[in-house]
């Protein structure tokens, strides 16, 4: 086996496939989007090179600039959820009834289509015939909020439907994480008399700092290239009060026809994506990983 | 590989194929051609015509039985040919087609809009004309003047088109009887008759302004009745300019109209389907929308008789002192059939887009409740009052203004959907929203 691995060429064999396929689906267009983004293109005619043109004017774009605040409000949003999902992980972990269902539960929203999950809180959210409106009126609220169509409440409105669908895959995550820690250790603790709030911050979470760091890192970057849901919801209005990024980014290829704008716009987006990703891992860089065995 | 470079390796991966997958996967695959089956076009032999279409089972039943119809006699005439559909929902469809056209992957056969919508695949040579169909026997002189126009750029036909829509206000009679309403013949009567419904807890008009083209009809009516249509035309092309007093004083009714509370709740985050079930669940006495809408309150056998019963229309009333006319309409050919040119089996595509214009003539009123683009002969069939009485409407037509956001380059009539969002949701005075629109058609595409 030794003798086969050491000839290049095998190797060359076994990895060409995915190679491959990594750089057709992925990093080329990648380099192609960037070119688009230097050209002025309404996807079916010629091109014309453009140069920085369509950067420049992406950068006093005032829209563009309005859906990514709203792009990093979700990302905030989503980061300060975390917390909440690394509490109900440490509780489910426990030994408390039922842990096994309520896990269950927790997933679902997941395992769901981000269009059901969407057609079902637009129902929810209906002005008149919705769930919420409904409980609102019947608990004596005269006169209920529109909750998709006003400007001020219309994000709040979409950030709860997006932290439910993915509440289920961080608690997943952590719990697994959680699970991974051998109980030799918290047997220890206890034996030396630490309660289970000490075990839990001093033991469990430092051995899980890695696990954390990665979502920490998977749902910033996941809020910052956010479309589905918003885009069935409410399609970035009224008025561009829930625009994101990656919406705007979709509306100015496909909906104005301006490929080169749209390919700029979604270039930046990956810029920020990796300036993010980089931010995050060096705020979180530890110099050694704690090993307690 | 340490672990850390192993989850940023595995991470960076992660975020690239996700941060691009929209619009970059699109974009690909330039090589493969059109969609059309690998049989040869020769005739005789078996072919294949791929068709892409908006009318899906659930929410255009008539329309799909008809289509079906079509298809199912035209390859009984044609054993060689098989015909295959693809059904989308309309705003699926526009996006289908935009990413279609951008590999170069066209149906052999498809839905189209006029004007505007299918000036860049005009243009990038994704279409055929279709002027020898024009000529031919089965067509010749049987499109109702004005409507092929729409459909030409450079002096050809790229589309035929087989709708022909003009948008009344439907109103619920019942509830105009129980609050003693009259049908208003101006907009001051409009006006009283939206407040008296208002104050009497109905929602005097249905409207789901998420989509935003609906929230268009009302601006684009306002606009004809107090500018007169010339002056809108001339805006939307350039020639005139939507500083146009007249204009400005349209957007401002339409916030009048917000504040009097003459839309239903929640409009701006309503799609046209939720808006449209208000009206249909009475909820909402009023709705202004195309006759596409037609089946819905006549043939569908879906909606219950005692509602269609109360269905009745009336003509957007003229303002007092304004230039325009009450019987001219905001409407336009509605869809058109359009052959790939890159299509494989281009001979036999136009042979069936022929066939099927002439055959949806004859019958898309009766089956489908739709009006179609070619003349209709209202003594030969059997028609609902509520057709006869709008075809004849159709008839009086002093002008047609074409939809907005068709009659626009692409890149203006987002400006324009998204202004009409924002004057509907008062986030733009109406001044702001006629300097938008200026700049927007300055700008062109």
């Amino acid at each position: 086996m030794d003798k086969v691995m050491s000839n290049k060429w095998v190797i060359a064999l076994y990895v060409m496939p995915s190679l491959l396929l990594i750089m057709g689906i992925i990093y080329i267009p990648i380099v192609l989007t960037g070119y688009y983004g230097l050209n002025e293109w309404n996807g079916i005619g010629s091109m014309t090179f453009v140069g920085l043109d369509n950067y420049r004017h992406l950068l006093k774009d005032t829209a563009f600039w309005q859906s990514a605040g709203h792009s990093l409000l979700l990302a905030l949003f989503s980061g300060i959820s975390l917390i909440g999902y690394l509490g109900i992980a440490l509780v489910l972990s426990g030994r408390i009834k039922g842990a096994n269902l309520l896990r269950k539960i927790y997933l679902i929203p997941m395992l769901l289509s981000s269009v059901a999950i969407a057609q079902l809180w637009l129902k929810i959210y209906h002005p008149t015939n919705g769930v919420l409106n409904s409980l609102l009126t019947s608990l004596g609220v005269e006169n209920p909020p529109s909750w998709l169509a006003e400007p001020s409440l219309v994000l709040t409105a979409l950030f709860i439907p997006i932290v439910w669908q993915y509440a289920g895959f961080y608690i997943l995550i952590y719990y697994a994480a959680l699970k991974n820690i051998p109980e030799s250790l918290m047997e220890a603790a206890r034996i030396d008399g630490a309660n289970p709030w000490q075990i839990a911050v001093r033991i469990r979470l430092p051995l899980m700092s890695e696990v954390i760091k990665v979502t920490v890192v998977l749902s910033v970057v996941g809020s910052l290239k956010y479309f589905d849901l918003i885009y069935v919801m409410t399609d970035g209005g009224p008025n561009g009060a829930s625009e994101v990024m990656a919406s705007y980014m979709y509306k100015q290829a496909f909906r104005s026809f301006d490929f080169g704008y749209g390919s700029a716009a979604g270039f930046f987006l990956l810029l920020i994506c990796l300036v993010a990703t980089y931010l995050i891992r060096k705020a979180t860089a530890s110099k050694e990983t704690i090993q307690y065995s | 590989m340490s672990k850390s470079k192993m989850t940023r390796g595995l991470l960076l991966t992660f975020v690239l194929t996700l941060v691009l997958s929209g619009c970059g996967g699109a974009k690909q695959n330039q090589e493969t051609g059109s969609e059309g089956d690998s049989a040869t076009d020769t005739a005789g032999e078996k072919v294949t015509i791929n068709m892409m279409h908006l009318w899906p089972a659930g929410s255009s039943a008539q329309q799909n039985k008809l289509v079906s119809q079509i298809i199912a006699d035209y390859q009984q005439e044609h054993p060689n040919v098989t015909i295959k559909q693809e059904v989308l929902e309309n705003e699926q469809y526009k996006n289908k087609l935009k990413v279609l056209s951008a590999s170069n992957e066209l149906p052999d056969v498809g839905i189209t809009w006029a004007a505007g919508f299918m000036e860049p695949y005009v243009k990038g040579g994704l279409f055929a004309p279709l002027d020898d169909l024009l000529t031919g026997e089965p067509l010749k002189d049987k499109f109702v003047s004005g409507t092929t126009e729409a459909y030409s750029m450079d002096n050809k036909t790229y589309a035929l088109p087989i709708e022909l829509n003009i948008s009344p206000i439907y109103y619920n009679k019942e509830i105009f009887a129980k609050y003693k309403l009259e049908v208003p013949g101006t907009y001051e009567e409009f006006k009283q008759v939206v407040q008296t419904l208002s104050s009497n807890g109905v929602a005097p008009v249905a409207l789901g302004n998420k989509d935003r083209w609906t929230g268009s009809l009302w601006y684009m009516y306002l606009a004809d009745r107090v500018a007169g249509g010339d002056t809108l035309k001339q805006a939307v092309s350039g020639s005139g300019s939507f500083d146009d007093p007249g204009l400005v004083q349209a957007a401002s009714e339409v916030q009048t109209l917000v504040d009097m509370n003459a839309f239903n709740k929640g409009f701006n985050g309503l799609s046209n389907d939720e808006g449209k079930a208000e009206f249909m669940n009475e909820k909402a006495a009023m709705y202004l929308m195309g006759t596409w809408e037609l089946p819905n309150f006549t043939t569908n056998p879906d909606i219950p008789q005692a509602f269609k019963d109360k269905v009745g229309f009336f003509k957007f009333p003229t303002v007092d002192g304004g230039k325009g006319n009450v019987n001219s309409w905001v409407g336009g050919p509605g869809v058109g059939l359009f052959v790939s040119q890159d299509s494989k089996v281009q001979a036999e595509a136009k042979a069936f887009v022929e066939y099927f214009v002439s055959k949806w003539g004859e019958q898309s009123v009766t089956t489908a409740g739709v009006i179609p683009a070619t003349k209709v002969d209202t003594t030969k069939n059997e028609l609902p009052q509520l057709y006869v009485d709008l075809l004849n409407e159709l008839n009086n037509a002093s002008s047609i203004t074409l939809f907005a956001d068709v009659q626009m380059k692409p890149n203006a009539a987002q400006v324009h959907l998204d202004m009409i969002q924002a004057l509907f949701g008062k986030a733009a005075t109406p001044e702001q929203f006629a300097a938008k629109h200026k700049e927007a058609v300055e700008k062109g595409n």
